[in-house]
């Protein structure tokens, strides 16, 4: 019995409860005590790496407690491949949320923080959930803190804005919340395991595959279900930006690999063409709609998506894999490069969205005309931003590259045409990309208000150089994140393409 | 065994009875110099009248009483704690209320006990006679209740309103108990169980008809629903939370006892009705409360969309149904204590904070009540990690094992439709600047705290869901 993952789900709820019980009153001792939560729990996520086994594709640190015998729902956790990386990148991109509101966030302070550590255990909590009930309560109860956090300290269209994020969600989730039940009701049990082992008929996995999409398409965001996110990302503060990008997407793409995969395999080998067709909607026509977009947050909102789609193409190219080829060699790559390429959307967009926060705490705009020439105000800064620049675009050499690369050469297995598609993304995230940091970066001092602009203090350095060193990290070396996943991978490639007919 | 142990189990009642005549005498020689003490007796009373039911008042195994008109059970046990439980922090919560309102009268507290004498006949009725004896006590002492403030022309209005066409549900439900009284030759339920199998007579299902009307009428399913706005909104503040809370635990034992234990045997025609009458509940409840600008009205039309929910479990016409529609009627009531709760806390004298609007900015003028709103809304979203959220799943689920596929995606849809209007009011509260000068709410340090702790156990009972859903499927089965 390892309690572990239960110490990382409840050590920052535990402390984002007593910041908000500190109040506005004691903030300083509650800033600190944020930190340190935020530190501990990234702390906490150390050994989860270090002693996790890299040679089996079985659930580890397991923890398995009575919860409702009624209905025979535990509190069950326990990590595998492509869950223990992504409660890591949690735990890690909460450390710059919390240290990035240090003095810029002026109203209702502790309940920000609190809301970003409960909300922080709440999302550890779905990648650790191994009950699809305990998963769904975790899944749902963060739309909380995210609705508020929105609301309350986002622009001026907050309220219509997060009103849209909960509602879309909302309404994914209860129809997956139908098809949970109603294989519990099969099942007798609401374990994960025994939804995978469930046998289903093709017209049951149907169903169950679209409520599931459901589900997951508006959280990834997909095309055509993806219209919230920008809308939410522009409103939200900096730090709900950068959880919204760098955590909550994920968990579209985690449900994918946890649920649909495996319980649906049928309904995903046949509807694999519709996932696909998507993506690459998705990578194509968000990538132009990104490139006309005059609002920073927004281009990079776009951005996400368009990369999004690599995730999911990753995911479901397996299928074409082995209709082209006959075989399953390669279709791993696929859900490498899918899993890579999360971790590092995670870090590149946090990163992108935390130096939008720095400008914008500077100017109070986020319109890309109001800037221009920022590398001769902000040197330093200039750096960072063009270097996560580059890594949106997927410069080899940085951990944008690792994911698309691999997930290009699945694709090129399964036909050249979703290769080439795939990879317009290159030319046309570098467009958008590029062209952002022409104009907001560089060229001659337009505005006398750029000309004012001092450079990145000692917070926002550590922040950015934090997440600078972990996009190069991966980028050079993704040789252990691979190794940590690659049991799982082979293990739900094994489950995606057997039959349960 | 001993006379008098032999009526142990109606232990509740009795002292209910001889509370009130006593404290109807109190009232009159007390008077207007000490007004509150009514009210300190009153809550005495229920808290020794709920000692006495859980000291004497336990029954092993269903047990008939008074020449099998009355009924003692586990279940009637539990549904009568929580209607004491629920009458007492109803009156708890209304105190200042109505002292601002001058109608801190000792009439009141009794029309209180009263109602809850009706719940309790009505929890352990096994006669039609009973029953109707129970619905119109409680009826009888609730139309009083919403007439209470008698120089406010709303609420008299409202008063009539209730009382003519609660008159008519109860002609309805009447016509149908001869009916069914005429064609098995029983007012006893259990008798008229044993005696109706299908095939029916055309008679039976009329008779059926009349009373599946009357029940609606009560519970407030569309289309039988038109009393409940206007009486939430109409009525004191303190009588609506009144109304919202205990009368729906009576409520639900009169739908179990009428339906699901005395026309057992005519279950597929009542389970298609109220499998209709739930959808257009649903529909309504949801759409209409998202144009509401009156938060009692909007409660009134969420109430609606609950019950439609609470319809759902007997739909399924299992127990595990019934089991699921008397967690979801617990669920409720806790949230609707505490919604109603905030609003009578929220409101200061000569200041009603009815209006939708009355709530913007509310979490920087009173951070308790909006934190405990909000948590009540959410859980009535249907949002984890409150209760609300448990009892649409068992709703849910009970619909999955009856193979009712159309109506989970009905009520998952509604569900989202329910948590706009929802949201809206945490958004008022927490999103929204406060808008000019208003009273200061009421500090009462003692029923603030209850309240905070209303909103806990909707959290900790959302958390730990466990032990009252064993509770609710035990005494069902």
């Amino acid at each position: 019995m390892h309690a572990l993952l239960s110490w990382l789900i409840w050590l920052p709820i535990g402390a984002g409860i007593l910041v908000l019980a500190l109040g506005d009153r004691n903030i300083v001792i509650g800033r600190w005590l944020a930190l340190a939560a935020s530190l501990a729990t990234l702390g906490l996520a150390v050994p989860l790496w270090a002693h996790f086994d890299t040679t089996t594709p079985l659930l580890q640190y397991p923890q398995h407690l009575p919860w409702i015998p009624r209905f025979q729902a535990f509190y069950a956790l326990g990590v595998d491949g492509i869950s223990m990386p992504l409660i890591v990148l949690t735990a890690f991109m909460t450390v710059p949320v919390v240290i990035a509101a240090w003095r810029v966030i002026a109203t209702r302070v502790a309940q920000y923080y609190a809301a970003f550590l409960i909300m922080e255990g709440l999302m550890i909590g779905v990648f650790a959930a191994s009950d699809a009930l305990l998963f769904y309560f975790f899944w749902e109860a963060m739309l909380i803190p995210m609705f508020l956090i929105i609301g309350i300290w986002g622009g001026p269209r907050r309220v219509y804005a997060t009103i849209k994020f909960f509602l879309y969600t909302f309404l994914g989730s209860v129809f997956m919340l139908a098809a949970l039940i109603y294989m519990y009701v099969k099942a007798g049990s609401y374990s994960i395991a025994s939804f995978q082992a469930l046998p289903l008929s093709l017209s049951e996995q149907r169903w169950i595959f679209a409520a599931f999409m459901l589900a997951f398409a508006v959280k990834v965001p997909m095309w055509p279900v993806h219209t919230w996110l920008p809308d939410a990302h522009v409103e939200a503060p900096t730090g709900g930006s950068v959880i919204l990008a760098a955590i909550m997407l994920k968990m579209g793409g985690y449900g994918f690999l946890r649920f649909s995969l495996p319980i649906t395999p049928d309904a995903s080998r046949e509807l694999d063409l519709l996932v696909i067709a998507l993506s690459l909607i998705a990578v194509i026509y968000i990538g132009y709609v990104a490139l006309v977009q005059q609002d920073m947050k927004k281009l990079i909102a776009y951005s996400s998506i368009s990369h999004m789609g690599f995730v999911t193409l990753g995911a479901f190219v397996m299928y074409e894999i082995v209709r082209s080829t006959g075989s399953l060699q390669g279709a791993g790559m696929g859900v490498d490069g899918a899993m890579v390429q999360m971790v590092s959307h995670g870090l590149v967009s946090g990163a992108l969205f935390l130096c939008v926060g720095v400008l914008y705490d500077r100017l109070h705009s986020r319109q890309i005309a109001d800037y221009g020439g920022v590398v001769n105000t902000m040197p330093m800064f200039a750096a960072f931003m063009v270097l996560f620049a580059l890594a949106n675009c997927g410069l080899p050499g940085t951990s944008g590259f690792v994911g698309e690369f691999l997930v290009i050469i699945a694709s090129f297995r399964a036909s050249f045409w979703y290769s080439a598609l795939a990879a317009v993304t290159l030319i046309l995230g570098a467009a958008y990309t590029l062209w952002l940091v022409k104009r907001v970066v560089f060229g001659p001092v337009l505005s006398p208000r750029v000309a004012a602009l001092e450079d990145l203090n000692g917070r926002e350095l550590i922040v950015l150089g934090a997440l600078a060193v972990a996009v190069l990290v991966i980028g050079v070396w993704p040789a252990p994140l691979l190794k940590v996943m690659q049991p799982t991978v082979h293990h739900l490639l094994s489950q995606a393409v057997a039959t349960k007919l | 065994m001993d006379q008098t142990l032999l009526y142990a189990p109606a232990v509740a009642e009795i002292w209910l009875v001889c509370a009130i005549c006593v404290l109807l005498l109190i009232e009159v020689f007390a008077g207007e110099r000490r007004r509150g003490l009514t009210a300190t007796l009153t809550l005495v009373a229920l808290a020794v009248g709920a000692a006495l039911l859980v000291r004497y008042g336990q029954v092993r195994e269903r047990t008939l009483l008074f020449d099998g008109t009355y009924l003692a059970d586990e279940l009637g046990v539990v549904l009568k704690l929580a209607a004491f439980l629920l009458v007492a922090v109803a009156l708890l919560y209304s105190r200042a209320y109505l002292e601002h309102r001058n109608i801190q009268r000792g009439e009141y507290y009794v029309l209180a006990l009263t109602a809850l004498l009706g719940i309790c006949v009505l929890v352990s009725a096994n006669s039609l006679v009973t029953v109707y004896l129970g619905v119109e006590l409680l009826a009888l002492s609730v139309y009083a209740m919403v007439a209470f403030d008698r120089d406010s022309g709303v609420s008299a209005e409202s008063a009539m309103k209730y009382f003519v066409l609660g008159a008519i549900a109860s002609g309805t439900l009447l016509y149908g108990m001869s009916l069914i009284y005429g064609l098995t030759g029983s007012l006893d339920l259990g008798t008229i169980a044993a005696r109706l199998h299908p095939p029916l007579s055309g008679g039976v299902v009329l008779g059926l008809t009349f009373i599946v009307v009357a029940v609606a009428f009560k519970l407030g399913a569309v289309p039988f629903h038109m009393w409940l706005p206007d009486v939430y909104e109409g009525a004191p503040t303190s009588v609506t939370l009144f109304i919202g809370t205990a009368p729906k635990i009576a409520y639900f034992a009169l739908a179990l006892r009428l339906l699901a234990q005395g026309l057992a045997g005519t279950e597929a025609q009542w389970t298609q009705m109220l499998a209709a009458l739930a959808v257009l509940t649903l529909v309504v409840g949801n759409v209409v409360a998202l144009v509401q600008t009156n938060l009692k009205r909007m409660l009134a039309y969420s109430t609606i969309a609950n019950v439609g929910f609470i319809v759902l479990g007997f739909v399924a016409g299992t127990p595990d149904g019934y089991a699921a529609a008397l967690y979801y009627t617990f669920a409720y009531v806790l949230v609707s204590l505490g919604s109603f709760g905030v609003i009578l806390l929220a409101g200061a004298k000569g200041f009603e904070a009815d209006q939708l609007d009355d709530y913007k900015g509310l979490h920087s003028r009173d951070p308790l009540l909006a934190a405990a709103m909000m948590v009540l809304m959410f859980s009535t979203a249907g949002v984890p990690p409150f209760i609300g959220f448990w009892a649409k799943l068992r709703i849910f689920q009970v619909l999955w094992e009856t193979h009712h596929l159309w109506l989970v995606v009905l009520a998952a849809a509604m569900s989202v439709v329910g948590a706009y209007y929802y949201l809206r009011v945490i958004k008022l509260m927490y999103f929204d600047e406060p808008v000019g000068a208003q009273p200061a709410a009421l500090r009462e340090a003692g029923v603030r705290f209850a309240l905070g702790v209303n909103a806990a156990a909707v959290l900790a009972l959302g958390l730990l869901p466990g032990p009252l859903l064993d509770l609710c499927a035990r005494v069902i089965h």
